[in-house]
């Protein structure tokens, strides 16, 4: 399986009247970690909405493989495009291993049953999230760090040549926030993450893109992208970014609010 | 034990959970008991449909019953010991009703099950959510003028586009901003069913057929008396239809239950299959009202119960609910038939008896559940 080319093209979003994105292009090349930061409300999550197919664009285009990912059937989408996503599970049990057995579906016809290879990826991708543990157990029973690492186990059971999420490190500990970026570097997959984390998205990601007010403001390295400018435009903060001489990355530092200024 | 155990070495190997062969086992335990649940319901069920039969005003022993029935179907296996009177009460009276009970407590479990999904509620129900109410009053509108543009089966004809309407209308109405909140999905249920009951009335005091106003009570409440054999397949049609739809849909189905984004990102096309699963449910749910009333709750205590033993996979909660609610209702129907003999109670009257408690059971069960979740 091969990762996939991700273009994002003049895409403009709205809710109502509402603008969420106005015209954002973005391109995820074959095998990179693409990055996307900004404050609360900025659009990061509405764009990656449009890239999974559930928030349907006003204008422009989702390119997946030079194919509009808005005209293919969701099915054929989903068997090239995971995704983890910010949303309430059910109020149903389901085993965790049920959970993430899901993602298998986009791969099986209606009366396909599940076979030893199928068991044999959903352990692989338990394994992945650290999670074998908790195969058994309730999904709505587990902790918010545990479900979140579940969910992204689903996604991977889907052996997806692209992979979108939205905060996939909300609700972990520092040991699992690194482990499943750590996990994405290794993916053989296309990936779009949105982050909160600066120095994790700057440590993580090949390149970064800012949005702010539903637009860019600056994409590239981390290393072009994250300066103390871009902190006092972007977020309002005031902060100084040095290299770490033990990581090589791009190192924040926030500095508190100066009285008066 | 010993020879089992011999016979497959290789099983006992590494302890825990090294490897495919220590995991295999874990796997598979939910699917060797489901064979297990379902082949006990189906012989439980074979005893419910026997004491149907042989309860009653006039009570048959079971053994004949089975020697009527077996007659019947062509088995030459014992001369008759029994009267042509007998004969015509379990095989004209009572099997009709019997089986009718059975086909529409097997059909409401399987629509609950699925309605539970398709608008992620655990608390909905065809009769909840006004489906029923809707099917009603289609077909009674039906009695009432006396439309027949459709023969025999206008009734439930008029009961599905009755039943379908109102779904689409509780939906759209409890919807808004793309979410629906439990409370209000059920709040615009009771608020529909409640016109749609005060439409029926109207439509009941209006009518000046005294006799026919007085059948059309009767049937409101649910109940399964009156049915024939001539009618009897059009509701075991509709379940079977149902219930083979539903279960080839089971994946769907199952993704649904992850939340609607979450289903789109895992293939499926959420507004298109809930449509169409929306025509499909009020299908059955039009033909079951047609024929039996509206019968409440037991879509919605069938299917949670069923649960409890066997998980939320549709693969298994739909057939072990369809087993499951055709014994519930057939029991309901002894009951009916027979608590205050010789009076009959509408089946519909005892089954809101069991079901409002449940309901309210279910509804603190969920917020509690909720609460631990904000909690942790």
């Amino acid at each position: 399986m091969s990762a996939t080319d991700l273009a994002v093209e003049r895409l403009t979003l709205t809710a109502g009247a509402h603008r969420l994105v106005r015209e954002v292009s973005l391109t995820a090349r074959p095998g990179e970690v693409v990055g996307l930061v900004g404050p609360n409300g900025s659009g990061k999550s509405s764009l990656l909405r449009a890239v999974y197919r559930v928030l349907r664009p006003q204008s422009g285009q989702v390119l997946v493989d030079g194919a509009d990912a808005w005209a293919l059937p969701v099915r054929e989408l989903a068997r090239t495009t995971a995704a983890v996503v910010q949303e309430p599970g059910g109020d149903f049990d389901m085993t965790v291993r049920e959970v993430v057995a899901m993602g298998r579906t986009p791969h099986k016809r209606l009366l396909d049953g599940d076979t030893a290879d199928d068991a044999r990826l959903i352990a692989r991708s338990l394994e992945a999230v650290d999670a074998v543990g908790l195969a058994e157990r309730p999904f709505t029973q587990l902790s918010g760090g545990e479900r979140q690492r579940v969910l992204i186990a689903r996604a991977l059971t889907q052996q997806p040549s692209l992979l979108v999420m939205d905060e996939p490190t909300n609700h972990l500990d520092i040991r699992h926030q690194l482990e499943v970026l750590g996990l994405l570097r290794r993916l053989p997959a296309t990936v779009l993450v949105a982050l909160h984390d600066l120095n994790l998205a700057a440590y993580h990601c090949d390149r970064l893109y800012v949005l702010c007010g539903g637009e860019v403001t600056a994409s590239g390295p981390p290393a072009e992208v994250l300066t103390a400018e871009m902190l006092a435009a972007v977020y309002g903060v005031a902060g100084e970014v040095a290299v770490h001489p033990r990581t090589g990355a791009p190192q924040v530092t926030y500095l508190p609010a100066q009285p008066g200024s | 034990m010993t020879p089992a155990a011999a016979a497959r070495p290789r099983e006992q190997a590494p302890p825990g959970r090294a490897g495919e062969g220590g995991r295999a086992p874990a796997v598979r335990t939910g699917r060797v008991r489901f064979p297990l649940v379902l082949a006990g319901l189906a012989v439980l069920l074979l005893l419910s449909l026997t004491a149907g039969l042989a309860i009653g005003s006039v009570h048959v022993p079971p053994g004949e019953v089975w020697g009527i029935v077996g007659r019947a179907l062509g088995a030459d296996w014992s001369a008759p010991t029994w009267s042509r009177a007998r004969e015509h009460i379990v095989l004209d009276v009572r099997a009709p009703r019997v089986l009718l009970g059975a086909v529409t407590g097997a059909g409401l479990a399987v629509v609950g099950t699925a309605l539970q999904a398709l608008v992620r509620n655990p608390l909905a129900e065809p009769y909840l959510l006004g489906v029923s109410s809707g099917a009603s009053l289609g077909a009674v509108a039906v009695i009432v003028f006396g439309f027949s543009l459709f023969g025999a089966v206008s009734l439930s004809v008029a009961a599905f586009a009755g039943a379908l309407v109102t779904l689409l209308l509780v939906y759209t109405t409890a919807r808004s901003g793309g979410r629906i909140t439990p409370l209000r999905l059920v709040l615009s249920g009771v608020a529909f069913a409640s016109v749609l009951t005060a439409l029926l009335d109207l439509l009941l005091l209006t009518a000046d057929r005294g006799n026919e106003a007085r059948t059309v009570l009767a049937w409101t409440l649910g109940g399964l008396g009156g049915v024939q054999w001539g009618t009897l397949w059009l509701p075991a049609a509709a379940l079977l239809l149902g219930t083979a739809v539903l279960l080839v849909q089971a994946r769907p189905l199952n993704l649904l239950l992850a939340g609607e984004e979450s289903a789109t990102t895992m293939g499926l096309d959420v507004a298109r299959f809930r449509a169409r699963m929306f025509v499909l449910l009020s299908l059955v749910t039009g033909v079951l009202v047609a024929a039996a009333g509206p019968i409440g709750f037991v879509g919605l205590i069938l299917p949670h119960t069923v649960r409890l033993f066997v998980g939320s996979d549709h693969r298994r909660v739909l057939p072990t609910a369809a087993l499951a609610g055709a014994v519930f209702l057939v029991w309901a129907d002894i009951a009916a038939r027979t608590v205050a003999a010789p009076m009959e109670i509408p089946v519909g009257v005892l089954t809101a008896l069991c079901g409002g408690p449940f309901f309210l059971w279910l509804m603190r069960r969920d917020a509690r559940r909720r609460g631990d979740r904000g909690a942790a």
